[in-house]
């Protein structure tokens, strides 16, 4: 096939991908969920488990080794039936300690570690790159087979060309669709939806091909029998110890990829989908394994003994001239390589920003740690990531020369990342299991796997001496790479395979009975171990009232943006029975905000920002006596104990709340009346004392002038006063009339800015605008809302102290609601007058006026109100900030 | 003799009637428009009567007529409260803390001219 129809099948595959994660985005973005979140998706999705090696390599791998393949679908179907209780488990943790990653579990199991989530990362790396590196290697195979010279004379470019531009075209596509979202709990469900689209192109290619060898070159199924009965395939010996082994690998391989992690516990949206997932999962590997072997005999049989087993699915339709089943097979191999590529780099992205880059910025700039724009860093670490993984794939492709077979690159990623079997399992059921255990077994592993398995790879001389495969490092015999203490008659693969598993299990047992596990450990420990028990997770953990939440709220919107951190703020204090902004610091909310943190930059970091703000270290030393002297009964009663009395506080602290909130309206109520005697007394004072004056005669002229004029604006101000609050009885009784009309915003603020420009004292005020944001039509009473516009805008100008006084006027149109938000640059109202401040004759001073009677911002509320909107004092924001919102569309009321 | 009123008010139109009116009547008054000088001011004039209004800004008059009382320099000085609140418990207040007269607003000049008379020995 001409190299350029090729390319161009291939482009037009990707925009299709690309169409379908498109849409599938734009359809959760709007809610609409529906069967993107069914079962049906969630298993197909599991299905990246099959890679490039499962689609090429497991026909070469039948070619060569028989049935051995088969332990590579046997091992993920034994635990998918027989161990979908541990599954079931990890998700269920994932999902309520809202883990991002298999280092973030792992993490956040032993005490919220980073050094574990570090030595995690490490591994998942360094053993995903040969498995990056295998998918490069088979779609560059593939296209070199496939692609032929063009009749021109154009020749396709070499496979080293191939293989950059397969591995940058996967980074694009990866970076532009992996990382748009920040929350990794927020799930990828564009991704997720392209890759089951993918799983069915090559379950189809697969059977394609099979269907044809046996029913288009085979007579059929009879035939087939007999001629792999007659085949080389049919005389390999099974040898347990490598079945049992494989099997292992597999099985644990299913649980601890990274990806498969990622597609299981991240992407999970729905507990139940795994009970599908149990039986659908495996009926699946047993699809993809269906014909394996019969195109393994067909090719071993028709092709020439120089082709290359691996490619099999592909040469044989070639071969037999059926140009549109290669192409079909050709892009079912294509799904397999891109798909994984994409979900493992993802993946890892997510660990290497969350584990190292993070940590290490927070480390780097302790005293400024919740300043500055933590998401744009984030995301642009986790691009950068996912340039670096395919990178190092890209790099281990070239040094491993592109030439071993495929089945055997796959092995090694196996082992490797079978070595955070024996800390995730144990995590989860042994409470005793501790962070020292976990890095000790986990790093022996590591070491074993690389020294054994992993540097040998690159060949003898490569990396380790030739002279060391045989006379062991410094001569040391019993330390030969391969024929570790001796043992030298096993196979490279189950060698490396049980001495890392032994070794990293006897560290990780030897490390955590000798040693105690911290108090947040021991938290993590039971929370894990008893998800099942308890529904909400750990309560304890943070004390109450230690942090600030004007803090906290600045924090989160440098993590989770302004306005994501402004709703979860504000259902946290409506939950409290609280309005505005601010939740009281409570050890809910704290743990709440904890685990929304950790869904953006991971558990470690979450909890490292957290604990900064809330004055702590790590933890108390109260709580590290408490933990040190209970037994586990001791524990559970109280435990049991505390969630009773809490109950009981919580009841307690929701009364005494109401009740001061009576007291409170009560007190207003007489202050009230009282404000309005004084009020109305003061220019009555002046009117009545100068009117007696004035008729008690002599006085000359100008006298009269003067005296006959402060009785008249006396006057006006009495009347100014009553029409207030007039205006304020009818508002707060809903019977005002509204003065519908459409109206653009843009002028409604000029009008605004005009008429509050003679507000004393007069001064230069910059005003900064957005007026092509501002440039709305909203339907609504125009001067009504003028109205709270100059109220704020000259509160602005009385109140702001700065010398440089600024005001900002920003507007953003959001649903069907549009917010103007008014921002100067003074010092802000303390928080302990940010509730009052709506209230009436609530001037901040006491005893003190500024002009007005202190009737504006109650008015103000009054008629948002009616509007339909709200106004509200926004914390946070340097100045004094304050946000109107309102319908863009008010529609009469029709009662 | 001339009687000397120290006036402590923050409306300035209120200040300007009293002056008026207490100036016609032969007192020497002399205005200061908050409390946070009151104290000294009354030390270094030692008046023959202060009036206090007990809404200022800054400083409430009730916490001035508390210092002034404690100091025995101004202890014994006669001292008027003016308010518009108008409520029996703010009168009660200004007698607990000392207040020689208790006078509400809107108040008629003759009341205040009278009030002034009788505290000044005039």
């Amino acid at each position: 096939m001409p190299f350029n129809i090729l390319v161009l099948s291939c482009l037009a595959y990707v925009i299709f991908l690309f169409g379908v994660a498109w849409a599938a985005e734009r359809r959760a973005d709007r809610g609409r969920l529906g069967w993107l979140q069914s079962p049906l998706i969630y298993t197909l999705s599991l299905s990246i488990y099959c890679t490039a090696w499962t689609f090429y390599g497991a026909v070469g791998y039948a070619a060569r080794s028989g049935l051995e393949f088969l332990t590579i679908y046997l091992g993920p179907t034994i635990v998918f039936i027989g161990w979908w209780w541990v599954l079931r488990k990890l998700v269920r943790i994932g999902r309520q300690q809202r883990v991002t990653s298999i280092a973030d579990l792992i993490s956040s199991r032993f005490g919220k570690s980073n050094l574990l989530g570090v030595i995690v990362t490490v591994i998942a790396v360094v053993a995903a790159t040969p498995y990056i590196a295998l998918q490069l290697q088979s779609v560059t195979l593939s296209f070199s087979v496939f692609a032929s010279p063009t009749d021109d004379g154009f020749a396709p470019p070499g496979t080293e060309a191939t293989a950059v531009w397969v591995a940058g075209g996967l980074a694009l596509f990866t970076i532009l669709f992996g990382t748009r979202n920040l929350d990794a709990k927020e799930q990828h469900h564009g991704i997720v939806t392209a890759i089951a689209v993918e799983a069915v192109v090559k379950l189809i290619a697969l059977i394609a091909v099979g269907v044809f060898v046996v029913w288009g070159m085979a007579d059929g199924p009879a035939d087939m029998i007999a001629r792999i009965s007659a085949s080389d395939v049919a005389d390999w010996k099974l040898q347990p110890g490598r079945w049992t082994g494989l099997l292992f690998a597999a099985g644990a391989a299913v649980i601890c990829l990274p990806r498969m992690f990622q597609v299981m516990v991240v992407e999970n949206a729905d507990e139940r989908h795994l009970a599908t997932a149990s039986w659908a999962f495996p009926l699946y590997l047993f699809a993809m394994s269906l014909f394996i072997v019969p195109i393994a005999v067909m090719g071993l049989e028709r092709l020439p003994a120089t082709a290359n087993p691996d490619m099999f699915v592909l040469t044989l339709p070639l071969a037999e001239g059926q140009g549109a089943l290669a192409m079909l097979a050709f892009l079912g191999g294509f799904s397999s390589a891109t798909s994984m590529v994409i979900v493992e780099s993802i993946a890892l992205a997510t660990m290497v920003s969350n584990h190292v880059v993070m940590p290490v910025w927070l480390r780097l700039r302790p005293a400024k740690a919740v300043s500055g724009d933590v998401r744009r860093l984030v995301l642009l670490s986790r691009r950068m990531s996912i340039g670096v993984v395919l990178g190092l794939g890209y790099a281990y492709y070239r040094m491993s020369g592109g030439s071993t077979a495929l089945a055997a690159i796959g092995l090694i990623a196996f082992v490797g990342v079978a070595q955070f079997l024996p800390a995730m399992i144990f995590g989860i059921f042994w409470r005793g299991a501790t962070r020292i255990g976990a890095a000790l077994g986990m790093t022996v592993g590591f070491v074993v796997w690389a020294y054994t398995l992993f540097l040998p790879s690159f060949g003898p001389g490569a990396v380790i001496p030739a002279l060391v495969f045989v006379q062991g490092p410094f001569g040391i015999d019993w330390l030969r790479p391969q024929a570790l203490f001796g043992v030298a008659t096993m196979d490279p693969l189950l060698h490396a395979l049980f001495w890392s598993m032994v070794l990293n299990t006897a560290a990780f047992l030897t490390g955590s009975l000798f040693t105690f596990p911290g108090p947040v450990e021991r938290m993590q420990g039971a929370a894990f171990v008893r998800v099942f028990d308890t529904p909400s997770g750990s309560p304890r953990g943070w004390e109450r009232g230690l942090a600030d939440p004007e803090d906290l709220l600045v924090m989160s919107q440098r993590i989770m943006g302004d306005d994501d951190a402004l709703v979860f703020f504000e259902a946290e204090a409506k939950g409290q029975g609280k309005a505005g902004y601010l939740p009281d610091p409570t050890p809910e909310f704290m743990a709440r905000l904890e685990r929304r943190l950790a869904g953006s930059v991971g558990a470690a970091t979450a909890h490292a920002m957290m604990s900064q703000l809330a004055g702590r270290a790590t933890v108390t030393v109260e709580d590290l006596m408490a933990v040190a002297s209970e037994s586990a009964q001791i524990m559970e009663y109280s435990a049991r104990l505390e969630s009773q009395q809490e109950e009981v506080t919580r009841t307690a602290r929701a009364l005494r709340e109401a009740n001061e909130k009576l007291m409170q309206l009560s007190i207003q109520k007489d202050a009230f009346l009282s404000q309005i005697s004084h009020e109305l007394r003061t220019p009555m004072t002046s009117i009545r004392a100068f009117s007696e004056i004035l008729t008690e005669g002599d006085l000359p002229p100008e006298m009269v002038t003067n005296y006959g004029r402060i009785i008249h604006d006396e006057a006006k101000r009495l009347t100014r006063l009553l029409d207030d609050l007039l205006d304020l009885s009818v508002l707060e009784n809903g019977t005002v009339q509204l003065n519908l009309g459409l109206a653009n915003l843009s002028q409604m603020i000029d009008r605004a800015l005009a008429s509050a420009s003679h507000t004393k004292p007069e001064r230069s005020f910059v005003i900064h605008r957005d007026l092509p944001m501002e440039n709305i039509f909203i339907r609504t009473d125009a001067d009504r809302l003028v109205q709270v516009f100059i109220n704020l805008i000259s509160n602005a100008r009385k109140y702001c102290d700065s010398d440089m006084p600024e005001l900002r006027i920003s507007v953003r149109q959001r649903g069907g609601r549009v917010t103007v938000d008014f921002a100067d640059n003074g010092s802000g109202i303390p928080k302990a007058s940010q509730a009052l401040i709506f209230e009436k004759f609530a001037r901040l001073t006491d005893q003190t006026r500024a002009g007005g009677a202190g009737l504006g911002l109650a008015i103000c509320r009054e008629v948002m109100a009616n509007l339909g909107g709200t106004i509200t004092y926004l914390p946070g924001q340097g100045g004094a900030a304050f946000r109107v919102a309102v319908p863009l569309r008010l529609e009469r009321k029709t009662d | 003799m001339t009687a000397r009123v120290l006036l402590i008010e923050d409306e300035p139109n209120i200040t300007e009637a009293i002056r008026f009116i207490l100036s016609r009547d032969g007192c020497d008054v002399t205005a200061l428009a908050d409390g946070a000088g009151a104290v000294a001011a009354v030390r270094a004039e030692m008046p023959d009567l202060v009036i206090l209004d007990l809404m200022l800004p800054g400083v409430s008059g009730l916490e001035i007529l508390a210092q002034l009382r404690a100091d025995p320099v101004t202890q014994g000085l006669p001292v008027m409260m003016l308010t518009a609140k108008g409520q029996g418990r703010d009168r009660e207040a200004a007698e607990r803390a000392g207040a020689n007269h208790f006078m509400t607003k809107p108040f008629s000049n003759d009341e205040m001219r009278a009030a002034v008379r009788a505290l000044t020995g005039g």
